[in-house]
């Protein structure tokens, strides 16, 4: 009788332990703790899954790796992804080596104490654009090295031009493009697409105008904040822009741009590579602002950052990768490989004499502002998605375009405490 | 009976039995030891932790040094004079009341209709699972492209027939219908399954008695079918309920609760606090996600109650 119990109870604890076991495996495996990883190995995590390891971009960071005498583990993911996974690992302490992040996020992490300043992670910042570099600077204290930057601009479809006999280089200020828009309408197409989504995106898409108005970050509801929305939801109203804007993001933005039958697009530098295949001749212009000129037009891009380690001495290999991906030789493949603008005159220099297209975007970099800059930091994810949430307010018709600003930046006040 | 027999009887008796006791309780916490593990791990400790996380008050900086102060209910408050709490609770319940409503009727009549067994029955049945087996990134993106202002081909059809043009997924009085729609449609093959094996069990015979009474197709489906499926439906729309109070993925494809808050439910407001924004608001986050699950319990709670009363 009692020999079959103890087999039995054998058995469950053996049972329990043969199946517990393989879950402890996979869970030392998953965590694998970054820093205290061979030495030999060095973790790198980027925004961009569109590149595998056997694209352009993949071989150099295995190249710069391989420079370096380590091997580089490379971690691509979605670009907000990127950011939560970062405070997580921050949190638990198994931070990757290198970081490429998104420049309006760099202030939130170095506020979150996860990232090291370009200082000391022998990072040098000289010779790099100072609007580009300020996208990722705290308290005058730049943390990591763009890799390259992009922006806005209008895109526009040469043969929809044509046909309503509208000349792009006229186009210089809100009204002559309404005007435009207005001719293109009567010619039978579509007027302008752009992407007013419920993210960061739409406020991407939405701070040219904002600024390009004359307002300020820190006061979302002023008289010409509320110009440059009322500007958009005019454009809905008048069916030159699609009610589809909405939920756009900027890749179906684009892909209404692409069917042909828009005069223009809001998109942005990285799109260079589409618009060739587009099978139409297109154009790019800068986007306008109020009066004339172009308008200041928002930073993007990412920042080879350096997270905090506990184990200091791994800093000067992670110096060597981030270096050898930057050095002025490689940066140019790499923004090239990227769609990007480099950050550095002289590189700038040398993608122009490759591609004299590139100008106009060389030009919309050299305007643009950092999203973070200003003392806005950790304040502008917060003012951002109010101002998101206002953009689509107005356009959908909930609320007038004042109405939605000022709910806005009232929101904002109480949550940012200024 | 001896008086002084019966301790030691008992003595005796108890005796052996001592660790024989002690070893199948012993062989009985092996047997439960992984399941209560599995629990622990996967279920008890997660559940602390956003019980905690919405009790603390969280910002980038504590979240990562895990020092964030203890705040009480300051998020549930905060939560609950947020201008997205009513909007988004009153999205919830219309979202999840009319989606089961819809789904429950069209399932049963689509279980009723497939009791039949025509020829190419099994073949249709088996068509109507395809929303069940497909992706869900597959099938809200496809919704989302059918559903665009410009290019869907819902919008194409309406014109067709002389109608105007809706958007479905960009104006405030349509968004919160577009994804009720889709998620109906996603439904309906769950209810159908269920209902239709909860038909197949009800005896041929009671069909037979009711004819034989005069009963007609309609009385012998009120009379019959619909009470002996009470127990079937029960369970049926509380698993429904808890499925969908909890959906996330489709209206976030869709609309990601916009615009504005007018498709945003708590699911996807918690999502939003969480890691809508480059700034997290995890403590919020947290505290929408555990009155979520507050409702999900209230509601199985109400259900094991019906069921007793019941059986009783």
């Amino acid at each position: 009788m009692s020999t079959p119990r103890t087999a039995r109870a054998v058995t469950g604890t053996v049972l329990a332990v043969t199946l517990l076991t393989p879950l402890a495996a996979c869970s030392d495996g998953a965590s694998g703790n970054a820093s205290s990883a061979k030495a030999g190995t060095y973790s790198f995590w980027d925004p961009y899954p569109q590149f595998d390891a056997s694209s352009p971009w993949g071989k150099r960071v295995t190249a710069c790796g391989a420079q370096a005498d380590v091997k580089i583990k490379r971690t691509p993911m979605d670009t907000t992804d990127l950011a939560n996974k970062a405070l997580l690992a921050g949190q638990q302490d198994n931070l990757p080596d290198v970081m490429l992040v998104d420049n309006p996020a760099v202030s939130t992490l170095a506020e979150a104490g996860i990232l090291a300043k370009a200082a000391d992670a022998g990072l040098k910042t000289t010779g790099i654009q100072k609007n580009i570099l300020d996208a990722g600077t705290v308290d005058d204290e730049p943390y990591g090295v763009p890799i390259g930057a992009n922006t806005l601009a209008l895109y526009y479809n040469t043969d929809v031009l044509k046909k309503a006999k509208v000349d792009p280089a006229a186009v210089t200020d809100w009204k002559s493009l309404t005007a435009a828009l207005a001719e293109v309408e009567a010619a039978g197409s579509k007027g302008i697409t752009f992407s007013a989504t419920k993210s960061e995106e739409g406020s991407f898409q939405f701070l040219p105008w904002f600024w390009g108005a004359g307002a300020e970050l820190t006061d979302i509801d002023s008289p010409a904040a509320v110009s440059a929305l009322t500007l958009w939801k005019d454009w809905l109203d008048e069916g030159y822009a699609p009610n589809s804007v909405i939920s756009n993001t900027q890749t179906t933005s684009w892909q209404e741009f692409a069917t042909g039958d828009f005069a223009f697009a809001e998109n942005g530098t990285w799109q260079l590579a589409n618009a060739e295949k587009a099978g139409f001749e297109y154009g790019v212009i800068s986007i306008p602002a109020v009066e004339s000129g172009p308008a200041p037009v928002p930073t993007g891009g990412e920042f080879v950052t350096v997270p905090v380690q506990s184990d200091t001495g791994r800093y000067r290999t992670t110096t060597k990768i981030v270096n050898c991906l930057i050095n002025g030789k490689n940066l140019l493949a790499t923004d090239t490989t990227l769609s990007y603008i480099a950050p550095t005159a002289r590189v700038q220099d040398q993608q122009v004499r490759e591609n004299a297209g590139l100008q106009a975007w060389v030009d919309a970099v050299a305007a643009a502002r950092g999203r973070t800059s200003g003392g806005m930091n950790t304040d502008y994810p917060v003012v951002s998605e109010q101002m998101w949430t206002a953009v689509q307010a107005a356009l959908s018709g909930a609320q007038s375009p004042k109405a939605a600003l000022e709910a806005a930046q009232q929101a904002a006040r109480s949550k940012t405490g200024n | 009976m001896p008086p002084a027999a019966a301790p030691t009887k008992t003595l005796v008796k108890r005796r052996p039995t001592r660790p024989h006791h002690r070893r199948s309780a012993l062989t009985a916490w092996a047997f439960l030891a992984p399941l209560v593990l599995y629990l622990a791990l996967f279920y008890v400790y997660p559940l602390y932790r956003n019980v905690e996380l919405s009790l603390r008050d969280y910002t980038v900086r504590s979240f990562v040094q895990n020092d964030a102060p203890f705040a009480g209910l300051q998020n549930y408050g905060e939560v609950f004079q947020d201008a997205t709490f009513g909007p988004a609770l009153r999205n919830t319940l219309i979202f999840t009341l009319c989606s089961i409503v819809a789904q429950y009727i069209i399932g049963l009549a689509l279980a009723v209709f497939f009791n039949r067994n025509f020829r190419l029955s099994a073949t249709l049945r088996a068509l109507f699972l395809v929303p069940w087996l497909l992706p869900l990134i597959v099938s809200a993106s496809t919704w989302s492209w059918m559903l665009n202002s410009e290019s869907g081909v819902v919008n194409y059809l309406l014109r067709a027939v002389g109608g105007d043009n809706v958007n479905w997924l960009t104006s405030p009085e349509w968004s919160l219908t577009a994804v009720v729609i889709a998620n109906i449609w996603i439904g309906i093959p769950f209810n159908l399954v269920i209902l239709y094996s909860g038909l197949q069990n009800i005896p041929a015979e009671l069909y037979e008695a009711a004819a034989l009474d005069g009963a007609g197709l309609w009385q012998s489906f009120r009379r019959v079918t619909f009470p002996l499926l009470r127990p079937v439906t029960a369970i049926t729309l509380l698993l429904g309920f808890v499925y969908t109070l909890k959906v996330f993925d489709l209206i976030w494809i869709m609309t990601k609760g916009g615009p504005g808050s007018s498709s945003t439910t708590l699911a996807t407001w918690s999502y939003q606090l969480g890691f809508g924004s480059m700034l997290p608001h995890f403590g919020p986050g947290a505290a929408v996600g555990n009155l979520l699950i507050v409702i999900a319990l209230a509601f199985g709670l109400l259900h094991i109650h019906t069921q007793r009363r019941q059986e009783a």
